[in-house]
């Protein structure tokens, strides 16, 4: 009976480490394919605008994303949790979620000039039974801002390369 | 409905308050959504049940915040706020509030400008007592 739970388990942790690793560079390799599509939009964490007055509209921006952390990298961090010091996988599991949900704020505003006073808000999701942190949300929200057509500032600024 | 997370509507300015307005929602987990994340917890990645379970109670809360500002007489609330908090294992509160105001055109308002210059001039000079 002992040896079938050490099989399943071991089972699921090399699922775990093969899936969750193959899961997390795809979703890498999607985030900053987006993000170099959104370079020239920028999202700024202060809270007015230059030109006030050049200002046509603004209106609530959100994203978000719900990212789950694998089985292997649960066990890696419950054992990193024995000595201490930074737990690697959960810091990829954040970084990933913020990025996605800033990602997707932009997305549904894409034709916005700009974005102004950028919070993100975390919030972990317990999984019912086991009451172990395996997932978290993060919701990014800004004020969107167009300018007007005859604004200089409704002109992206072109890249320099 | 203008909704923002400044202090101020950009390029407009604010003429009324009328306080604090807000919207909350409690939602739980359905077994079927529950199931599929389980699964998923596995090898990781995003549980998308969940971020559009979330994202629908969002919506709800923000549309009860802006019933009760619509009420209130508002054309805008400002610095909104989100806040999620699991009240059970399964459960969550999903709460955004607001400041309900009035805002309008700079160009038509022009006479309730001084008005305004006048309070900044008392909160300063308050200030200049307290030193």
């Amino acid at each position: 009976m002992d040896f079938i739970q050490i099989y399943v388990g071991l089972f699921l942790l090399v699922l775990g480490l093969i899936a969750g690793t193959l899961v997390e560079k795809l979703h890498y390799r999607r985030i900053k394919k987006r993000e170099i599509g959104f370079v020239t939009l920028p999202a700024l964490t202060s809270r007015t605008v230059i030109d006030e007055h050049d200002v046509l509209r603004s209106q609530l921006a959100l994203g978000s994303a719900v990212i789950s952390v694998d089985y292997f990298k649960r066990f890696a961090a419950a054992l990193k949790q024995l000595f201490g010091g930074e737990v690697h996988s959960y810091s990829t599991l954040l970084d990933r979620a913020r990025r996605e949900a800033l990602l997707r704020m932009k997305e549904n505003f894409s034709d916005a000039h700009l974005f102004i006073n950028v919070r993100f808000e975390t919030s972990t999701i317990s999984s019912g039974n086991n009451s172990r942190i395996g997932s978290v949300e993060v919701l990014a929200f800004a004020t969107a801002v167009w300018y007007r057509e005859d604004s200089p500032h409704s002109i992206p600024t072109p890249l320099d390369r | 409905m203008i909704l923002t997370n400044t202090e101020t509507v950009p390029g407009l300015n604010v003429v009324a308050h009328f306080g604090l307005v807000q919207g909350s929602t409690i939602r739980a987990k359905s077994i079927g959504r529950d199931f599929m994340a389980g699964m998923k917890n596995l090898v990781g990645g995003e549980l998308r049940g969940y971020t559009e379970l979330l994202q629908e109670s969002r919506d709800q809360a923000l549309k009860r915040l802006t019933e009760q500002a619509q009420a209130l007489g508002a054309n805008a609330v400002i610095n909104l706020r989100f806040s999620t908090s699991s009240i059970a294992a399964g459960a969550a509160e999903i709460l955004c509030y607001g400041t309900a105001v009035l805002v309008e055109e700079p160009s038509s308002h022009a006479a309730e400008l001084p008005r305004h210059d006048h309070g900044s001039d008392s909160h300063s000079s308050q200030q200049d007592f307290g030193v």
